[in-house]
């Protein structure tokens, strides 16, 4: 062999070995790699965080948002976490987000993977808060807990009481606990404060809770609204037989008094 | 002294010549420098004196001078992210800095895993393990373009799930439990596996430095080469032995300057002569002894 082409062989063998132990890095490194928004249901990523996908190509890990934030809320993923290491997350149940006005975790992150266009802390979407069981939930059993209305720092747009018949006792109202995605920032203070040893209303990233409505439906009420009257005319009212002086709709039977009212003495 | 001797103790000489502190000025200066780094970090969660805030990623000093990794920029941008005007700003200046100064100046003086390596190749040496066998030293360049493609690939900057060099500096900093994960595994590999493996073969951080400090200003010289006596100190200690060679032996080049990228200018050459062959000097100092 001549020392030319030995000189190349061994050149050639380098090059080799060294584009196989990168691929193989590489590769490897890609392995170890679970898919990206793979996140656990109850990792919250900080406000104006961009989608999965986005922020884990945005985000350089280097924990700025964390040293902000005067409440200790956001924590770096450790090595080795069920979520992406070394990127901000918070879970509502340990520490919620105090939702501050001037948002210090969004001004800190020098890349942008928490959107800086994020300056009112209400059009924040951390998550969506979901009353997730409701044979737990005291007010769902009849008591007036309302713990996590009360907390809810947009009370009564985010979450509200909606009132309903108890039909257990037949003399009560029922308060139940309803959360409205349109003003719910997943700040976690709902699930922070449930009274329960486990939460019952929890908050969960907005994809895992959001359902979604077909393109093509319509609400007929909305639409009726938008049109400014019935878009099929009026309805025609057909007499019913044994209501004729009843006005229509109104199908109530009169029944003889009974019970308390019926006037019975012994 | 006894040429198996000086391979394990390299230094052994000069410490006898110079005395210990002169004989590991440089080591002492960089250890200095690399643990004020951390400690710039630590003010602000150990005592509320805050000077430095994040970590080696990217950080904002004093409120004002915003600092980006310049190798996690890149990967960004290959992800198919473009960074917001701080993290730029943050990258040009530690671009400029590194491309002036010297880029691996980053690995010697700055990065805490060089502790980790450095101690692992003591180790080595004192032990005589001769074991193993290191990858190619151009493997970084791959693994580098294998990072930057991956991140193209995946839209995620997904070296950084397994890159133990942030992953130390971000545990360190943020008390997260994987210090001791990372130290363990480069130590391992570094010690059976592959001689000066991670930072001299495989780190595509070292690699993007040395890169970038291609041109850079700052330089060791062996100006002073009439007067080696073939030791082999300098080549026992030195993290990249193939740097010294052009310079000393005058192999491919007439300058005694140490102009190959991989050079860290870690000085620990300078440290272990006690011939003083070697002195830190600019890129544009030829002069020499012969």
């Amino acid at each position: 062999m001549s020392p030319a082409s030995a000189a190349r062989r061994k050149f050639l063998n380098g090059i080799a070995a060294a584009a196989g132990g990168g691929a193989l890095l590489t590769f490897g490194s890609l392995l170890a790699v679970r898919p990206a928004a793979a996140n656990p249901a109850q990792a919250l990523r900080p406000p104006g965080a961009l989608a999965e996908d986005e922020f884990l190509s945005a985000c350089v890990r280097c924990g700025l948002c964390v040293r902000d934030c005067p409440y200790d809320t956001l924590v770096l993923a450790p090595v080795g976490s069920d979520v992406a290491g070394g990127t901000p997350y918070f879970r509502a149940r340990s520490i919620p987000c105090e939702m501050c006005d001037d948002i210090p975790c969004v001004k800190a992150c020098p890349t942008g993977a928490l959107n800086p266009k994020l300056t009112d802390i209400h059009d924040a979407r951390m998550g969506l808060a979901v009353l997730s069981d409701q044979e737990t939930c005291l007010n769902f059993l009849g008591l007036r807990c309302d713990v996590c209305y009360r907390v809810c720092p947009v009370i009564d747009k985010a979450i509200t009481l909606e009132t309903l018949h108890n039909p257990r006792s037949d003399r009560h109202a029922l308060l139940l606990p309803t959360v409205h995605s349109s003003h719910c920032t997943g700040c976690g203070k709902c699930e922070a404060a449930c009274v329960l040893p486990e939460a019952a209303i929890k908050v969960m990233p907005v994809k895992l809770a959001k359902g979604a409505l077909p393109d093509h439906y319509r609400k007929g009420w909305e639409e009726k609204q938008k049109h400014g009257g019935s878009l099929i005319g009026d309805q025609l009212e057909m007499p019913v037989r044994g209501l004729e002086g009843k006005a229509h709709g109104d199908v109530r039977v009169d029944t003889p008094p009974a019970g308390l009212d019926s006037g019975w003495k012994p | 002294m006894s040429a198996k001797r000086s391979i394990s103790r390299p230094g052994s000489d000069a410490i006898r010549d110079k005395g210990w502190l002169a004989a590991n000025r440089y080591l002492v200066l960089r250890r200095i420098s690399q643990l004020t780094v951390l400690l710039l970090f630590m003010t602000g969660p150990w005592f509320g004196l805050w000077i430095a805030k994040g970590n080696l990623a990217s950080s904002l000093t004093l409120d004002i001078l915003p600092l980006t990794d310049p190798y996690l920029f890149v990967q960004s941008l290959a992800a198919g992210f473009m960074p917001a005007s701080s993290a730029l700003i943050g990258a040009a200046i530690v671009i400029a800095f590194y491309a002036l100064f010297g880029g691996r100046i980053y690995c010697a003086w700055v990065c805490p895993v060089n502790v980790v390596t450095d101690v692992a190749a003591w180790l080595r040496r004192r032990l005589g393990l001769k074991s193993g066998r290191a990858p190619d030293g151009n493997t970084r360049y791959w693994v580098l373009a294998g990072s930057l493609l991956a991140a193209a690939v995946t839209g995620t900057v997904v070296w950084e799930w397994v890159n133990p060099v942030t992953i130390l500096q971000r545990s360190l900093i943020f008390g997260l439990s994987g210090s001791l994960v990372v130290i363990f595994a480069i130590f391992s590999y570094d010690v059976l596996v592959a001689s000066r493996g991670w930072c001299g073969h495989l780190c595509p951080m070292g690699a993007f430095y040395g890169l970038l400090g291609q041109k850079s200003l700052i330089r060791i010289t062996a100006d002073q080469r009439g007067r080696c006596d073939d030791c082999m100190d300098c080549f026992a200690v030195c993290p990249e032995p193939q740097v010294i060679r052009p310079a000393l032996k005058k192999a491919g080049q007439e300058s005694p300057l140490i102009l190959d990228r991989d050079c860290t200018n870690c000085g620990r050459c300078i440290d272990v002569c006690n011939k003083h062959v070697f002195h830190f000097t600019h890129r544009f100092d030829q002069r020499s002894d012969s």
